[in-house]
């Protein structure tokens, strides 16, 4: 049989019907994800046409788009920021019961970003399909499952049908290899490829992550990188499942049990691309030359190092980044005043974010100019946090502890800058206006968004760093 | 959805390279529970300014603008965030084709389930159209064919599924309901390989 990619086993498992000249592929999807933006006018095509949901058990939603960061008042409700925002919830609370569907929605112990959780609850398996309406789905490609964001009409399909209608992408192979030094990140990696491959470097394609360095990564840090595939263009990344994997998801609530986890485990161990199997592009990367990274332009392919000179513009798109962003060429972004610091978002709210943050956080003050918010990922990470007294670290170097979801991120529940202030963000956009109108966004690490907070300017982590592990 | 066929119009140029969902609709518009009237908020945060008053300086602003069905726009357009209210956005403020050398996959699949034609051509053709604003072109997706006011012709291609749908004015869910046997034989395979 032909050498085939982790790729083509995924694809090839969910074919319902083969893709012809004439009509797409008809492809199955095990696990759906919804949330509360991108699904009311899915759930009211349903309603018009008369279709019910075809698999409720494989449809899992949660609520984090729309929803305040802030604790309930005091006749505990949450306090939305526009009566739109509070509908919209209330819409999916009902859609959900009325089709069927399990919400993880206030109160639920297990609600959070829905790519912090379909991990965390072990929904998100390897093998798997796995659709959302919302680009950053290609954070569950960390475990071995093809996962892709899609729009609300496609959302609609998913619901009614299980399946998708899709033209089979490419692939592309980035290969990483050799350590990542002190102070380096999951997070400067992506951004660094993301740089390498330009924004639209993996349009058409399915990334496949690979190599000893992506090998070393820990789940939660293979997430982050799988998280911005989509930033690079691409429908989705992808990571072979392995000890790692398969550790991570034991015991978790939705994981296989008993024989079945034993089945699970010798099927998931098939899925890797086989020797000589054919990509239709491939990058080589070297670990060693990542320093931590930020973005100094308007979209995530406009990266630096944090103490390299930032480059001449080469285009009036150039110039135009650099004025929206008040960010000189030739200087390294190092320096640059501060004035909000955003630690959180599908990309970089997970535990060990929160722990990296924190140990530099601990028994420090951040300057007095800047906001800063820790937002975690999911009320799970958020108890485990405070189970180990991160709030506390937080709060007692003058942070903001909130409620988990997207807040900051995509700015769309009232957490948002005002226009003209620098936000270091750990999340996934720095696009013009993403985190208010007029707000500047530079992502970056949870390590380089914890010591800029604490210098007030953009700052490199590895100067906090323990003598011995900066070396 | 409505048909697909053929039009004429004049164009008006974005070209502006990867602009992205959150630029064609910014994020705080979508708490609504509509596909409808999303028009308004298209490209709002370059409409208008900072006190809510349109910027005349804007492509879209401007009175040769009015009534342009066309958008050339510049390399990548529609990165970034999977939000289908950004063709919902274009289609209400009156874009019915979108032109570019590079459009991003999931708002390309987005706009061409909305009867949005969205249609990469090549960077040749491309730049001619980015440098010349305003010229009435008229496009049958029929004939894949882009007919410029000198004669010229553009030929494009869009995926022949897609294109099916567009000029029947259908949606796919329709097709995809047709295939409720497979589905089921499909879902009774793996069971039967799961038992």
């Amino acid at each position: 049989m032909k050498p085939r990619t982790l790729f083509d086993k995924l694809w090839d498992s969910h074919v319902v019907c083969a893709e012809t000249a004439d009509t797409p592929a008809v492809l199955y999807i095990d696990l759906h994800l919804v949330h509360e933006v991108t699904s009311p006018q899915a759930f009211a095509e349903l309603r018009a046409r008369g279709l019910g949901v075809r698999r409720p058990e494989r449809t899992l939603a949660t609520l984090d788009h729309s929803t305040p960061t802030t604790p309930p008042d005091d006749l505990g409700q949450y306090v939305y920021a526009s009566e739109d925002a509070a509908q919209q919830v209330a819409q999916l609370e009902t859609n959900c019961a009325e089709f069927g569907i399990a919400l993880h929605g206030w109160g639920s112990a297990q609600r959070g970003i829905v790519h912090v959780i379909g991990p965390e609850l072990g929904a998100t398996q390897p093998g798997m399909t796995i659709v959302c309406g919302d680009s950053h789905t290609s954070t569950h490609g960390a475990f071995g499952a093809l996962a892709f964001g899609i729009g609300t009409t496609e959302v609609g399909h998913v619901l009614a049908t299980q399946c998708l209608l899709q033209r089979k992408p490419k692939t592309l192979a980035i290969s990483v290899d050799g350590p990542l030094g002190p102070g380096v990140t999951a997070k400067d990696l992506v951004l660094h490829i993301i740089g390498r491959i330009g924004v639209n470097g993996g349009t058409g394609h399915v990334i496949e992550y690979r190599g000893s360095t992506i090998a070393a990564l820990s789940m939660e840090e293979r997430m982050t990188v799988c998280n911005m595939a989509i930033e690079a263009g691409a429908r989705a990344g992808l990571i072979a499942p392995d000890d790692t994997t398969i550790a991570w998801l034991k015991g978790r609530p939705q994981a296989p049990r008993g024989v079945a986890w034993e089945r699970a485990v010798t099927q998931w161990r098939t899925l890797k691309s086989d020797p000589g199997a054919r990509f239709d592009r491939e990058v080589k990367i070297d670990a060693r030359e990542i320093r931590p990274t930020v973005t100094y332009g308007t979209h995530p392919g406009m990266v630096a190092a944090i103490d390299a000179p930032v480059p001449a513009a080469a285009s009036a798109q150039d110039r135009r980044a650099l004025a929206y962003m008040q960010v000189e060429a030739g200087r390294p972004m190092a320096g640059l005043a501060v004035d909000v610091v955003f630690v959180g978002s599908c990309t970089n709210s997970r535990l060990s974010d929160l722990r990296a943050a924190a140990e530099l956080l601990r028994g420090r003050r951040i300057a007095p100019r800047v906001r800063m918010l820790v937002v975690p990922g999911s009320v799970a990470v958020q108890r485990a946090a405070e189970a180990e007294g991160l709030d506390q670290v937080f709060r007692a170097a003058g942070a903001e502890w909130r409620e988990p979801g997207c807040s900051m991120c995509i700015a769309m529940n009232g957490d948002l800058a005002r226009p003209g202030q620098l936000v270091v963000s750990t999340s996934n956009r720095n696009f013009e206006g993403r985190q208010g109108p007029g707000a500047r966004t530079v992502l970056a690490s949870p390590l380089v968004a914890a010591a800029s907070a604490l210098a007030g300017v953009i700052a490199d982590p590895r100067d906090l760093l323990p003598q011995e592990q900066a070396a | 959805m409505s048909p697909f066929d053929a039009l004429r119009s004049r164009t008006v140029v974005l070209p502006h390279e990867n602009i992205d969902t959150d630029r064609i609709i910014p994020a705080r518009f979508l708490t609504t529970t509509q596909r409808s009237g999303l028009g308004r908020y298209a490209f709002h945060d370059w409409r208008y300014r900072t006190d809510g008053s349109p910027d005349p300086d804007f492509v879209l602003n401007r009175p040769e603008a009015r009534g342009a069905q066309i958008l050339v726009a510049g390399r990548n357009f529609g990165c970034g965030s999977s939000r289908e209210h950004a063709p919902w956005a274009l289609l209400d403020a009156g874009i019915r084709v979108v032109l570019s050398s590079e459009i991003a996959d999931i708002f390309r699949g987005n706009a061409l389930k909305n009867g949005l034609l969205a249609v990469v051509l090549s960077e040749g053709e491309h730049r001619y159209l980015l440098d010349h604003p305003g010229i009435e072109l008229a496009v049958d997706l029929a004939a894949g064919q882009i007919e410029l006011p000198d004669g010229g012709r553009f030929d494009f291609a869009i995926d022949g599924f897609a294109r099916r749908c567009l000029l029947a004015g259908v949606d796919q869910l329709g097709f995809l309901l047709q295939q409720a046997d497979a589905i089921a034989a499909f879902e009774q395979q793996r069971q039967r390989e799961a038992a």
